[in-house]
């Protein structure tokens, strides 16, 4: 008799986007966290408008980079980073799995659920002002668009063209992950055969603003921008805040063989839950057993067993819950000192990309499987102690390593409001 | 400012919005904003506004909707530069 797991739908990564601050496209991506590239700087703007953290990360894109994706028209009156990421990643990645853009007929069985934190901060300030000084018609006709929750998957509409589900997720932190997790749900239902999944996040002084007020943010590296983001160190002192889009194309392994196209990886599943603000839990702190739960359902409804994880890919966002995220993992998994699997955290380099960061980090996490190499943990030379009295410090690659065979590797993010998502993907074999 | 020369700004003004580029080189006065050059419609407030930039006016809601194509743009704007 076939297992559950044999007889529902298999999905699959067939296409990677990614906008980040340490590299714009999949390549610069690539190279960037392999050679453990911090994309984090300094803003004069930010010192002058007295935030604590003055430091954070912003991909670089210009102007030729942003007509290659949206037309001039659509980038009239646009003042959205958020949006603009996301098209990119979003973009990048359907063409990066083969795709094409719908012309007439909308592609029916193709569908979109791309996440955010919020959208579009700048063009909310700017129709503030102008409603407040009575100017209500200077806001124009696209303000709704961008200031909408659904903004980003709206615009990745215009441009591909999907006939299935068009969403926007909204989880806080965990909104990337959780974004994937919808599509592969989706998809093993049997509602559609393709979901463009990801998600972004503004950049700048108004979203970032509410967190520094909340004294989450690193003020102590505002010399020294690049060792500023430091998951897991002794010394970590707050979360430096990112921006940016990461975008993954799922299909049914069926779709993706008939028509031939690259697979990064299976998506096997994962889980999605919440602590309740109840047991430890806050609006701002995890409940640790919801944290467990989370993974042991990720790993249970992935088919694999918790001594298969080759490597974590944490949420780990260098706050004084690092230690406490690393013991979750060993409790839920029943492994730790030399026995546990290999953990890092992609926010040392890129920061932590709120609404972005779940999306950004996935890609590294497939890039990696797919290519196998296990990026590096930057900044935690100072290993923090209750951290090493859980886990071997050579369990944290500070040095890219490579040709490991990474075969399974856990993804998790936790957000604000105490929810947590957890997706397992595998290498995938022809099997 | 003459007939022509309104019509020129008018022209570039529309430029941005417009979805036929062969309705757009070939614009005269009969020429409608939505069925010819195919702007989106909500667009047509993004016009209005480039209009009144352009020429330093006000136009109100009751102009507004009148303005769908070259000839009663013409008239409202040359009503109010006068």
């Amino acid at each position: 008799m076939k297992s559950r797991n044999e007889m529902k739908k298999r999905v699959v990564v067939t296409g990677l986007g990614v906008v980040a601050p340490n590299g714009v496209g999949l390549l610069d991506f690539k190279d960037a966290i392999k050679a453990g590239k911090s994309g984090i700087e300094y803003y004069e703007e930010l010192k002058g408008l007295n935030f604590s953290c003055c430091i954070g990360g912003t991909p670089s894109v210009s102007n030729d980079m942003k007509l290659q994706y949206l037309t001039d028209l659509q980038l009239r009156n646009f003042s959205s980073s958020g949006i603009m990421y996301g098209c990119m990643a979003g973009i990048d990645s359907w063409r990066d799995a083969g795709l094409t853009f719908s012309t007439e007929e909308p592609q029916w069985d193709s569908g979109c659920i791309f996440g955010t934190g919020v959208s579009s901060v700048q063009k909310m300030a700017d129709a503030s002002n102008l409603i407040d000084q009575g100017k209500i018609r200077r806001l124009g006709s696209n303000t709704a668009s961008q200031t909408m929750a659904s903004g980003v998957s709206a615009y990745l509409n215009s441009i591909i063209g999907f006939g299935n589900q068009v969403t926007t997720n909204s989880s806080a932190c965990t909104t990337g992950a959780e974004s994937i997790l919808m599509g592969f749900d989706r998809i093993v239902a049997g509602h559609t055969e393709k979901v463009l999944v990801g998600s972004c996040s503004d950049d700048g002084k108004y979203i970032w603003g509410a967190f520094d007020a909340m004294k989450v943010m690193s003020y102590k590296h505002n010399d020294n921008p690049t060792q500023g983001s430091r998951p897991m160190s002794g010394s970590a002192s707050g979360f430096v805040p990112g921006s940016g889009a990461g975008a993954m194309v799922l299909e049914t392994l069926e779709s993706a063989l008939a028509r031939g196209a690259k697979i990064y990886a299976e998506v096997m599943g994962g889980h999605v839950n919440s602590g309740g603000q109840r047991g430890g839990g806050s609006m701002t702190a995890p409940n640790p057993l919801a944290i467990q739960k989370c993974i042991i359902e990720a790993i249970h409804s992935s088919g694999v067993s918790a001594s298969d994880i080759d490597v974590i890919n944490g949420h780990l966002t260098a706050t004084i819950k690092d230690p406490e995220e690393v013991k979750n993992w060993a409790i839920a998994l029943g492994r730790s000192g030399d026995n546990f699997p290999y953990i890092h955290s992609l926010k040392s380099m890129v920061g932590h990309c709120i609404g972005a960061a779940g999306s950004i980090e996935s890609v590294g996490a497939v890039l990696g499987l797919y290519e196998d190499f296990i990026f590096p943990s930057i900044n935690c030379e100072d290993l923090h102690p209750d951290i090493e009295h859980v886990i071997h410090r050579s369990r944290i690659p500070r040095t890219v390593i490579e040709h490991t065979n990474t075969k399974v590797v856990a993804k998790a993010s936790f957000g604000f409001g105490d929810v947590n998502c957890c997706v397992i993907y595998k290498k995938y074999e022809n099997e | 400012m003459n007939n022509q020369e309104l019509i020129d700004k008018l022209k570039k003004i529309v430029k941005p919005y417009i979805q036929n580029q062969e309705a757009y080189e070939n614009l005269t006065e009969e020429t409608k904003f939505i069925e010819d050059l195919k702007i989106n419609s909500a667009n047509l407030v993004d016009v209005i506004l480039d209009v009144e930039d352009e020429f330093d006016i006000e136009i109100g809601d009751d102009e507004m909707e009148q303005m769908l194509d070259v000839k009663s743009s013409i008239e409202i704007i040359t009503k109010k530069i006068a």
